[in-house]
């Protein structure tokens, strides 16, 4: 213990944090508590999650081939898949007609999925996407099952993959749109 | 105030007695426990309801009238529905003698200190009932923690005030404030003689008790939410849990009201006679400032420190307080017959 | 520093006389206090029957087991890539480090050996986790104790430290990011730089909250000589982590028992101890830790090397039949997995050893004889996640 007691101390830090919060930009400047409290006023503002944010999962539809990768390799089953082959067009004329998987049915289940990211990870054909968009709560918890079209609708707010820190030997994947 | 019928008289003072617990109450958890206290925390409080979260307040209370008024199983019910009223009660006794003018007082009793010092203890009984009628563990020991607590700062307290009556003189809330107005520091009467200044040890300890008898962190062992969840309050909710929280603050008020009138000069500012009859109108505003003062500082304690365990308290109380009040007695007795 | 001899002898006097007075004098009868399931200072769903006498604790003992979830048993059943994002929800503040001694164990039995890169970021990220944890203990304490304050300082700054660990890994609290082989991804740009600026925002909370807590002459006397823990106890119960090193045991698994796959050896860092073994120096250590793995992150942010951030892992993974134990001294104290392989995609077998299920285990011996409100004290300073304790 010095010659200041700890208490009187204390309260400085409390009268300090009070004084940065009320006049962030110097004493003589109005109060601004909005800007000197470092917590958001949610509905009114929000904080921009980063670019690797996991917040919800978008699918680009072109790209699954409904190999059904992900939905085994999900810890907690949430995705559900269905397919069925379809005769394409033959890419050069006159060429034997191709097999597609075409995709009926793909659904995640965001009441279950934990949002470890793992079916991103393991889609071979840059299908699946995080997008950092974190507003999807519903009153019914059935709703909370995306279809492929609200799914595909996410992929509009995926953002582009950012470049990497210096010393890194990765490459920066793209984003298909 | 004269001229006017007895009965209409008394009309008044009854209206402005529930207006002088309840009005100080709103402001005081507005300022300091919403905002205050969130300026600390850089954070910004509530800020939806009203302007900058003003009416926040009016919003919890339509809350807590809406929510059921639940009873544990084997509550003894009656104690357990008086025991609010009972806390309550005591904050309305004890702004009785406080006066707010030279004319604007409720009861111009001649023993008001005393009184005051008697009736705060009425809480204790309410606190006890709380605790001991909900029939959990937790709320009882809640209850007689705040028994212990409250009758043991009662002693300080009582000591504290003691020197400011040695050197007023009387026992008379309305004589102390004029005594503060009509003194002299060493024949200097400019700001007359608050007993801040000559009673300051009786100042910090009436400061300290005060803190414990209104168990405001770093007393707040009876309402400890970290350990007895929220003590003798735990099994209360809706009105009846509203009803103590009202009685908190509103007795926060009041004990800074009967703080300032004995240390501050009361509803008197220098610069004006003390029997203008301005003060009547003044006297209210200036005691809303003083009291405003006071539990800035009652509450900037509450959001620093940690709590004592309660031996802590008690030996604080036994072993420090009251014998620096003895002391602090015994000194203000000595210079009071040698000036 | 409190002489702990004195402190000794006055409570085992207390303990008799608790004794002969429940018994004996005026024939009370105690009562049994259950502070939880659902009490505010259990941070959970931890349950502690302290039997009392008035306000003093006759015998206590804890009663675990109602956030069981099953890891363990979850784990046989998942393949390894899926186990991480299990653990990750074992020590739910400071999730990274529950990733990195599993992932370090198969590693171990696949003899793979993660690149320099990889084993520097995933040192980083597994301090910066400690970091994030103890902060959160830190302010956790004050308000134990009865502080309202400290834990909203923490809460602020604490989230400098996770905002780097989601733009590294994506996630807040369930990064999931440590791979076999090396890390999912390479760091964002920008990253290195944002973090050294998070650790300078740690440095003033340590400074701030050693000012408001830990200064302040109340919490000294909530804390000092309360709750001490002699060497020899703790270590037969099996503490480990801070709440030894404050008993004054110098162990530490970073620097005495480093596995392979960190680099705590590529720098110069400081063992924390303290000789009293109370709820102070418990404390004390703990933010001691804090600068401390921001001295330590700061360095390694300054040496990270060049190159790939994954080894040449098969796609599918399948580890190797053998078995295979490795720990860490994680935020809570040292975490270890016990890894049964035969040669399949899931683990046959892992056992977790977490810190929190031992550090709780002392709580009868040390609650014997204090007071209601030294029980929150004690607990908030031997520091446990449920999740820690009942996986």
């Amino acid at each position: 213990m010095g010659i200041v007691p700890g208490m009187i101390k204390g309260l400085g830090v409390t009268a300090k944090t009070a004084y940065d919060t009320m006049f962030p930009d110097g004493p003589l400047k109005p109060p601004s508590p909005s800007k000197g409290a470092v917590t958001v006023q949610y509905p009114h503002e929000k904080e921009t999650p980063t670019a690797r944010a996991r917040g919800v999962i978008a699918l680009q539809e072109d790209n699954c081939t409904a190999c059904m990768l992900c939905a085994r390799e999900c810890p907690d089953w949430c995705i559900y898949i269905e397919g069925h082959k379809e005769k394409a067009p033959p890419r050069r004329a006159g060429g034997k007609p191709r097999q597609k998987n075409k995709l009926d049915r793909f659904d995640i289940d965001f009441a279950l999925c934990m949002y470890c990211g793992i079916c991103v990870e393991v889609c071979p054909f840059d299908a699946l996407f995080w997008s950092p968009e974190y507003e999807f709560s519903e009153p019914r918890i059935a709703d909370l099952l995306h279809d492929k079209s609200r799914l595909a609708e996410w992929m509009e707010t995926v953002p582009d993959f950012e470049s990497y820190e210096s010393g890194s030997e990765a490459k920066v994947r793209k984003v298909p749109r | 105030m004269i001229g006017l019928a007895f009965w209409i008289e008394t009309t008044f003072r009854s209206a402005g007695g529930l207006a002088a617990v309840l009005l100080p109450a709103g402001p005081l958890v507005y300022l300091y426990l919403f905002k205050m206290m969130s300026f600390m925390q850089s954070r910004l409080g509530p800020m939806e309801a009203g302007p900058a979260g003003s009416m926040q307040l009016l919003a919890e209370v339509g809350k807590f009238l809406q929510k059921e008024d639940l009873f544990p199983a084997k509550a003894d019910r009656i104690v357990f529905a008086a025991a609010p009223f009972v806390v309550l009660v005591s904050s309305f006794l004890l702004v009785v003698v406080v006066p707010f003018g030279p004319d604007a007082w409720f009861v111009n009793l001649d023993t008001g200190v005393f009184f005051a010092m008697a009736v705060s203890s009425v809480s204790v009984i309410g606190i006890l009932m709380a605790g001991w009628a909900s029939a959990s563990k937790y709320s009882m020991l809640g209850g007689l923690r705040a028994a212990g607590q409250l009758i043991a700062y009662e002693l300080p307290l009582v000591l504290a005030v003691m020197g400011v009556v040695i050197q007023a003189g009387t026992l008379n809330m309305q004589d102390i404030v004029l005594a503060q107005a009509e003194g002299e520091i060493f024949g200097f009467g400019g700001i007359g003689n608050p007993f801040i200044i000559t009673q300051f040890l009786g100042f910090v300890i009436f400061m300290i008790a005060m803190q414990a008898e209104l168990t405001q962190p770093p007393f707040d062992m009876p309402v400890a939410e970290s350990e007895l969840v929220t003590g003798y309050i735990t099994e209360y909710s809706g009105m009846r849990f509203l009803l103590f929280f009202i009685g908190e603050f509103a007795t926060a008020g009041i004990f800074a009201m009967i703080a300032s009138v004995l240390f501050l000069g009361g509803w008197w500012v220098p610069g004006i006679d003390p029997d203008s009859n301005l003060f009547n109108i003044l006297g209210p505003a200036v005691m809303f400032a003083k009291v405003l003062g006071v539990t800035f500082l009652v509450f900037w304690f509450r959001i620093t420190y940690p709590r004592f365990r309660e031996d802590q308290l008690q030996k604080l109380a036994w072993k420090v307080l009251i014998p620096l009040s003895l002391l602090n007695i015994v000194i203000t007795g000595i210079l009071k017959v040698a000036f | 520093m409190t002489a702990i001899s004195d402190g000794e002898k006055l409570r085992h006097i207390g303990e008799q006389a608790t004794d002969a007075r429940m018994n004996i004098e005026i024939e009370t009868e105690g009562m049994t206090l259950n502070i939880g399931p659902q009490h505010p200072a259990t941070h959970g769903t931890l349950r502690i029957v302290a039997k009392l006498d008035g306000e003093q604790v006759v015998a206590a003992e804890p009663i675990m087991g109602y956030m069981h979830r099953g890891y363990e048993k979850l784990a046989e059943v998942r393949t390894y890539p899926q186990v991480t994002t299990l653990v990750n929800r074992i020590d739910w503040v400071g999730s990274f480090a529950n990733e990195t001694p599993f992932i370090l164990a198969a590693e171990k039995l696949m003899e793979i050996e993660a690149p320099p890169r990889a084993q520097y970021i995933r040192t980083i990220l597994h301090e910066m986790s400690r970091i994030a944890n103890v902060m959160l203990g830190i302010g956790d304490m004050g308000v134990q104790v009865g502080a309202v304050t400290p834990v909203f300082l923490a809460f602020r700054d604490r989230e400098y430290v996770l905002n780097q660990i989601e733009a590294a890994t994506g996630g807040r609290f369930h990064p999931n990011f440590d791979r076999i082989g090396g890390l999912k991804d390479d760091l964002p740009a920008g990253w290195i730089q944002n973090t050294k600026n998070a650790m300078e925002k740690v440095e003033e909370f340590c400074d701030t909250i050693e000012t408001l807590m830990y200064g302040n002459e109340i919490f000294q006397a909530r804390t000092r000589g309360i709750g001490i823990i002699p060497k020899d106890v703790g270590l037969a119960y099996g503490l480990s982590g801070v709440n030894i090193r404050a008993s004054g045991v110098d162990w530490d698994v970073r620097r005495d028992a480093m596995p392979q796959g960190l680099v705590y050896d590529q720098i110069d860092w400081k063992v924390w101890t303290h000789p009293d073994g109370d709820c102070y120096s418990r404390m004390w250590v703990r933010l001691q830790e804090v600068r401390e793995g921001a001295k330590i992150v700061r360095a390694l942010l300054g040496q990270i090397p060049a190159g790939p951030v994954m080894a040449k892992v098969p796609r599918i993974i399948k580890v190797p039949a053998g078995e295979a134990f490795v720990e860490t001294e994680n935020p809570l104290g040292v975490m270890g997995y016990y890894i049964v392989s035969k040669g399949d995609l899931n683990p046959f077998r892992v056992k977790i050893r977490s810190a929190s299920f031992s550090n709780i285990s002392i709580t009868p011996w040390l609650l014997k004889g204090v007071y209601v409100p030294d029980i929150i004290a004690i607990l908030g300073s031997l520091y446990f996640i449920l999740g820690d304790i009942d996986r």
